[in-house]
């Protein structure tokens, strides 16, 4: 963790870790079975595979719990790298083609199938994600130059096309396709287990583990590039290394979870609000404000409606939305 | 920029700069435009030759069915083509231009998703349809227009960066709404509400027309006066207001025309993806201009629409492909090819 933080942000940091640690705890307790905290409790310390309700605690709300805090940390940790490569506040990981191919992939494989099947459609998810990913970097001619403009462009008009492929897919496909890939496409974490968690555990753990790493040149590289290359960062290394970064991290999230735009967007931001532009205590901070959100959201979808959750790419917009309109209203707007 | 490039027009008081190369190329959008019309009244079920067109536009039309094919069904829907994608075209300069930023379009700053807001309530909640989506959308729209701008007033002014923040996260919220709307809602309204938010110009009739075209002749000419203002102001609030420029009111009226605009032009034919994006960016890299070009930007928009809108009708697919769906793929591709071409 950075070393030099002030007592304020440390308080704020401390927060927002006891939050999460407590949303994630209470999102064990609550479901659209009510199971007594007793039996929750059991099933967590001596698990009885022949209890459904510890059956229940142990392979969906566990798992989904856990989910949410990675698809979060990842999404938070994606949008971070992406406004410095970008050079842009207003980028979207998503931005990269990434949630634009993981939608295509997984529509074509829903209207191949028929049905959405979660296991399969990971794989079709990451698969995607990263085409769209190679995609964009060779339209943006990212072998010769580094252009954050031209990157931006590149993403923004691959993602438009890819969008309207699936539109056109959805419209002319029967019914039931359009029936389950309007549940897909709103983001949800309704009905992922362990075999979805384990692999993008491993996915975002490495991204993760590379963003840090690419702390200090990425620090270098807000600067401008030739500041940047003058300070000993090779730009074009920094600039590709970066990119792969969010493909991975953004391209999991999506898989996973399906298309949550808000997050990548909104928990950088208020990342760089807390704690300023070097990386180093940006990117946990925006990982850890992007798990909150997300697994706040979806313990706010599930306590709303229990019945039939809403679901959580939705319910973090609601949230995160007007409090960013808040935080746009009162903080010091300042650029990247 | 040297002086034989541009000349100026005077009249009394009132000047107008041009830039030759921004004349000869509205001059080929319109011709452009011109000539799609052509053919976008002559091609259907029924091919009508130009001659025909001609008697019937000049009111003697050669028999009643010509008539009413050409008066009642394809003459609206080209009015709007070409309205929507010139109001679109004209409301992207003018938010680009604000915002200061390339990705600052309608889209971007959740204007289009209230339009939809608005839309799918009405088709979803109230499972209403026709001409009344089009008030519901435009209510919308202006709605969330309103919601977004006093919230980013403060102290008195409204920054630009602030603007766009907020339109982005009311944007957020509205999305979230759409797509709550669209998970929840029965499946046989959802589908024809996700057919409103793929864009189309299909049965349009002077219901649509009307409100558009009004709109459009109306605003045009305040909005191309309060261009230039506008150009000063992309150097900083802090330099145009030295420089005599009322920064605040330039900001409010040029933004509500713009936005009004752009509601009208969804309300018209539902979400109309690139558009208000690519037509200023093209216009500008077309015609050199130093600030956002409105007109080029507008024939330019009205242009792109009206191909897509020639697309969809030739395609050789008996898909369902809807005018929004097309831009977004000709837009794309186009901008793809900029790319690649190193032309951007």
């Amino acid at each position: 963790m950075a070393p030099n933080l002030s007592p304020t942000q440390r308080l704020l940091l401390g927060g927002a870790i006891l939050f999460v640690v407590a949303t994630s705890f209470l999102g064990l307790f609550i479901g659209p079975r009510t199971i007594p905290i007793e039996t929750t409790f059991a099933a967590l310390r001596n698990f009885d595979a022949s209890d459904s309700a510890h059956l229940l605690v142990r392979e969906q709300r566990l798992p989904r719990v856990f989910l949410g805090l990675i698809v979060g940390g990842a999404l938070g940790a994606a949008g971070g790298v992406m406004q410095t490569l970008t050079r842009n506040p207003l980028a979207d990981p998503g931005l990269l083609g990434v949630s634009a191919g993981a939608t295509l992939a997984i529509v074509c494989l829903i209207a191949a199938t028929g049905q959405i099947n979660i296991g399969a459609s990971l794989w079709a998810g990451v698969c995607g994600a990263g085409l769209g990913g190679i995609a964009v970097f060779l339209l943006a001619g990212m072998t010769q130059a580094h252009d954050p403009v031209r990157l931006v462009l590149a993403g923004a008009a691959l993602s438009i096309v890819l969008m309207t492929l699936t539109r056109v897919i959805t419209v002319n496909a029967e019914a039931q396709v359009f029936d389950q890939f309007r549940h897909w496409a709103v983001g949800s974490l309704q009905g992922r287990s362990w075999s979805v968690l384990w692999p993008s555990l491993w996915l975002t753990f490495v991204g993760g583990l590379a963003a840090f790493a690419l702390s200090r040149p990425l620090d270098a590289l807000a600067l401008g590039q030739e500041f940047g290359h003058s300070l000993g960062a090779d730009p074009r290394r920094v600039w590709f290394a970066a990119a792969i970064v969010i493909v991975v991290l953004c391209g999991t999230a999506t898989a996973a979870a399906g298309p949550i735009s808000f997050v990548g967007l909104a928990a950088p931001h208020l990342a760089r609000h807390i704690a300023g532009s070097a990386h180093r205590a940006l990117l946990p901070l925006s990982m850890l404000i992007g798990a909150a959100l997300v697994s706040i959201a979806d313990l706010l979808g599930r306590i709303i409606e229990p019945a039939s959750p809403i679901d959580v790419g939705i319910m973090s917009a609601l949230i995160g939305g007007p409090v960013f309109v808040v935080l746009a209203r009162r903080l010091r707007t300042s650029g990247l | 920029m040297s002086a034989s490039s541009r000349f100026v027009l005077r009249w009394g008081r009132w000047s107008l700069v041009c830039e030759r190369r921004s004349l000869w190329l509205n001059v080929t959008f319109f011709a452009l435009i011109l000539l799609g019309s052509t053919v976008s009244l002559m091609l259907g079920r029924m091919q009508i030759g130009a001659d025909a067109i001609w008697q019937t536009l000049n009111g003697q039309a050669p028999t009643r069915a010509i008539e009413h094919i050409l008066i009642d069904i394809r003459l609206p829907r080209l009015l709007v083509t070409i309205g929507a994608g010139a109001a679109l075209g004209a409301s992207g300069a003018v938010f680009q231009s604000i915002s200061r930023n390339p990705l600052g379009s309608p889209d971007v700053i959740g204007f289009t998703a209230g339009a939809a807001t608005g839309a799918l309530i009405w088709i979803i909640v109230f499972g209403g349809s026709g001409a009344n989506v089009v008030l519901a959308s435009l209510m919308g729209a202006l709605l969330t227009g309103g919601v977004v701008y006093f919230l980013a007033r403060k102290d008195g002014h409204v920054s630009a960066y602030r603007l766009v923040l907020t339109g982005i996260g009311i944007g957020a919220v509205l999305h979230a709404i759409n797509a709550l709307l669209l998970v929840k809602g029965h499946i046989d309204l959802a589908i024809s509400a996700n057919l409103w938010l793929a864009g189309s110009v299909d049965g349009r009739d002077w219901g649509h027309v009307w409100p558009l075209w009004l709109g459009l002749t109306v605003l045009i000419g305040p909005m191309l006066i309060g261009m230039r203002p506008l150009g000063w102001m992309e150097m900083g609030d802090d330099l145009a207001g030295p420089l005599g420029v009322p920064v605040e009111q330039v900001r409010r009226w040029m933004l509500l025309a713009a936005l009004v605009l752009a509601g009208l032009a969804t309300s018209a034919t539902g979400p109309i993806a690139f558009v208000a994006l690519a037509a200023p960016q093209l216009a500008r890299r077309l015609t050199r201009a130093p600030t956002q070009p409105l007109i080029g930007a507008a024939l330019f928009g009205a242009c792109l629409l009206l191909g897509a809108d020639l697309l969809t009708r030739i395609a050789p697919f008996d898909w369902t492909m809807p005018i929004g769906q097309v831009t977004g793929i000709i837009g794309g591709l186009y901008l793809s090819w900029l790319l690649l071409g190193n032309r951007l």
